[in-house]
């Protein structure tokens, strides 16, 4: 059984992740992965945006508030955007909410943005793979007592 | 509200997965879904029938599909919807096939991830309202960027179908790569003898403005209105003078390598690329001219010797770079391909021997236009070779030079070359070693056959390992692997297989244009079977080797494919805008117009409101939906449609449920 397979199968947790995929580049390369049947861990969902340029740091904030281990945002290569430059702006957004996570008490590793393009489909297979291990080890995020 | 649920069985390629009864009888229970069913395959003729027949008999207001992805088959449910006459806007796919089905074999897993994820978009669709298209006028003039066979097909095809066609060419002259050719497979017929024709149309069409010695600066605007920027460089000759006598040529005194012939034999510093060029006009190549030269060093140098002999004075030294600009509905990319270098190979000489050459030389060595007029001597003392060895998979399926994949033609055309070196030397012996023979075409393993049995070529199943010069000649060795042993050949003229890359700049182009690419630099298509010549960005379009390696009968097909999809396109007046774009709510904007600044299409504009303050607005048919104004305004006045920030947080919500 090869690693990738036995990453997979070690699949007993209860964890949440979100992600938020641009639907020229990324949300692509998710599909690439499913049409190369690259297997993947399950615990992932995915949310369709035009651009990461989209993104209101609200709505990672929103989804760790509601209770998702994890939140990962990923949109084109920096030059590729097919809007020009969302990316970059979003970049400079999102660079910043690492921070202000920390600040709020959430682990900042439990966030993350990258790039994939359309054509990825195995960069986004690993990305999940890495992605998904580094959560099961945070564990579920804790919740707040109120 | 009416929700109606389908989901998709796909055959077994969600439903071997995903159990998708078990999905549809929990949908069916949950708040507004008044339908639930699963089918077999919903995007079939008897699934969308289903789809409207519930539409209408259960008089739905909302409608999620569980399927595949929304890029595959969106458009599809949504005209089937359209149909009904249920707005097509009130519909939302889930995606339980790319990204649930394919990527997990844990059957429960799967079935509890699909049913979040059609939660999920219920709780999206819930949030939905109707939306109109608008309509935009479309600008029925193409531009066609490269002009090689793909390029020049294109543009012939679109020119005769009555369009306007602006056909830019980076070098001096439109042909590309097949001008250089001697003759093509597997007809052996005269590669410019079929081409020059092609060419002299391009030039000489009523419909078609070529602009040579141009490259794209830059690209605005979108489908059926797009600005493009030309640069065109300064040849320092008039090309509306010019009349291509070539007695510039014959008189300048400045040599410089001949890049037509790829640094066989010499040129001059001011050059008609090759006899059949069009247009047929004389270049400066600034960097070989004395006059240019002597001026960079602050000497004054009165060479000008083509000024001087120029009948029609066409030579003009202070042509400036021009930037031209350009209205277009669509684009078509057509900028081919390069050669691998061959020199990261230190076992074949890493270029330090002459008589180690690119096929693409080769060429040019047999052509009767190129520098030895079709006698194949060699470089290093014009010896006419009488072993000559061909070396397949240079810079293809080789993992470590990071080019794993098949260059496709160069097995043809080494076969060809093997025939044409019978053709001109028939006293010659020559040898081919390859890894496989791929001869795929219409008539191409016969062609294969020809180059072993009439031909003789010689052909060693294996990998050379080392050449080395021996006696004025070179040693070829290498592994038989059939026979599993060693084999030296004693060649005069080792000729390399260069593989096929992305044509250099490319890439840039491809980031003008807002296109996606592979790792590989090649241009990316739609869809790898059912968009192969149109792209992500709706309104450009690919044809030929930019797309990925390709042989002249492929280019010449895409390139005609091409200009039928864009005459498609054009054939509009108008054009359907999406209407999945951005929307200021007036009453909340506070005017400080930082959507204006982010805005890359230039679609916001300042107006006045009845009550003097000025806000923002967007002008629906400009905006392209990306969504960055409204990530932007600080008082939360702009939506975007189909993505407000109720329906993500909706979804997030559904999904952390």
């Amino acid at each position: 059984m090869s690693d990738i397979q036995k990453d997979i199968q070690n699949n007993d947790s209860n964890i949440k992740i979100i992600a938020f995929l641009c639907n020229w580049c990324s949300y692509g390369g998710a599909d690439t992965a499913g049409t190369s049947r690259l297997k993947q861990p399950s615990e992932v969902r995915i949310i369709r945006i035009p651009c990461t340029g989209r993104v209101n740091p609200l709505f990672p904030m929103k989804a760790f508030i509601d209770g998702a281990d994890g939140v990962l945002i990923s949109g084109c290569h920096p030059n590729d955007c097919h809007y020009i430059e969302g990316n970059f702006y979003a970049r400079r957004r999102l660079e910043v909410l690492k921070y202000f996570i920390d600040f709020m008490g959430i682990e900042k590793e439990r966030f993350d943005y990258q790039w994939v393009s359309a054509s990825e489909g195995q960069r986004w297979q690993q990305l999940i793979i890495d992605f998904v291990e580094r959560i099961k080890k945070l564990g579920p995020i804790g919740k707040c007592e109120t | 509200m009416r929700i109606g649920f389908f989901i998709c069985h796909c055959g077994s390629n969600i439903a071997g997965t995903v159990d998708v009864v078990q999905v549809a009888e929990y949908v069916s229970k949950l708040p507004n879904v008044v339908h639930s069913v699963h089918l077999m395959y919903t995007c079939s003729q008897p699934g969308q029938k289903e789809i409207v027949d519930a539409i209408k008999e259960k008089r739905l207001t909302r409608i999620v599909i569980a399927a595949c992805s929304p890029k595959m088959h969106e458009v599809t449910f949504r005209r089937a919807i359209e149909r009904t006459g249920l707005n097509p806007y009130l519909f939302e796919m889930a995606n339980i096939r790319e990204h649930c089905s394919w990527i997990h074999d844990d059957r429960e897993l799967a079935t509890q991830k699909a049913i979040e994820l059609v939660e999920m978009t219920i709780a999206k669709v819930a949030r939905h309202e109707s939306l109109f298209s608008n309509k935009v006028d479309v600008n029925k003039k193409v531009l066609i960027i490269g002009g090689g066979i793909a390029g020049i097909q294109a543009a012939l095809d679109m020119a005769d179908g009555g369009f306007e066609v602006v056909l830019v060419e980076r070098e001096p002259t439109i042909g590309g790569k097949m001008a250089q050719l001697d003759n093509t497979f597997p007809t052996i017929d005269c590669s410019s003898c079929i081409l020059t024709p092609k060419m002299v149309d391009a030039g000489q069409h009523e419909k078609i403005k070529l602009i040579t010695y141009a490259e794209i600066e830059s690209v605005s605007g979108y489908v059926g209105n797009f600005e493009v920027k030309v640069h065109k460089k300064p040849p320092y000759v008039n090309y509306e003078k010019c009349i291509g006598c070539g007695i510039c040529e014959r008189k300048c005194p400045a040599k410089a390598p001949n890049r037509f012939n790829l640094g066989i034999g010499e040129g001059k510093a001011i050059y008609i690329p090759f006899p059949q060029a069009v247009p047929k006009v004389a270049t400066i190549t600034k960097e070989h001219c004395i006059y240019f030269k002597s001026l960079a060093e602050g000497k004054l140098n009165r060479c000008k010797i083509c000024q001087k002999v120029c009948h029609v004075s066409a030579v003009d030294f202070e042509i400036k770079d021009e930037y031209i600009n350009e209205k277009v509905g669509a684009i078509i990319t057509a900028v081919g391909f390069d050669l691998f270098n061959h020199s990261v190979y230190q076992e074949y000489g890493g270029g330090r021997y002459p008589d180690v050459i690119s096929s693409l030389q080769y060429e040019r060595l047999l052509s009767a236009s190129g520098p030895t007029e079709g006698k194949i001597k060699r470089p290093s003392d014009g010896k006419e070779p009488e072993t000559v060895v061909f070396i397949s998979c240079v810079g293809s399926r080789d993992d470590s030079v990071g080019r794993p994949y098949c260059s496709g033609i160069c097995c043809m055309y080494m076969a060809k070359q093997a025939i044409l070196t019978k053709d001109h030397l028939p006293e010659s012996k020559t040898f081919i070693f390859y890894i496989d023979i791929r001869a795929g075409s219409k008539a191409y393993e016969e062609f294969v056959k020809r180059a072993q049995v009439e031909a003789g070529a010689q052909y060693i199943r294996g990998r050379v390992a080392k050449i080395y010069p021996e006696n004025g000649g070179l040693i070829v060795r290498g592994v038989d692997t059939l026979l599993g042993q060693q084999v030296e050949v004693m060649a005069d003229l080792v000729v390399l297989a260069n593989g096929v890359i992305s044509s250099r700049g490319s890439n840039e182009l491809a980031q003008k244009l807002r296109i996606p690419y592979d790792q590989y630099g090649f241009l990316s298509e739609g869809h790898p079977k059912l968009k192969p010549v149109e792209t992500n960005t709706a309104g450009i379009f690919l044809a030929g080797a930019c797309q990925g390696p390709k042989d002249i009968p492929s280019s010449v097909a895409q390139g005609s494919a091409t200009a039928g999809k864009v005459q498609g396109l054009l054939s509009k007046d108008q054009l359907e805008t999406s209407p999945l774009v951005a929307l200021v709510e007036c009453s909340r904007c506070i005017g400080c117009f930082k959507c204006l600044k982010v805005c890359p299409y230039n679609a916001i504009e300042r107006i006045t409101l009845k009550d003097g303050s000025l806000v923002a607005s967007v002008i629906p048919t400009v905006c392209q939906g990306c969504g960055l104004c409204v990530a932007t305004c600080p008082s939360a006045s702009i939506t975007l449609k189909g993505f407000t920030d109720d329906q993500l947080i909706a979804e997030v919500e559904a999904l952390c449920r």
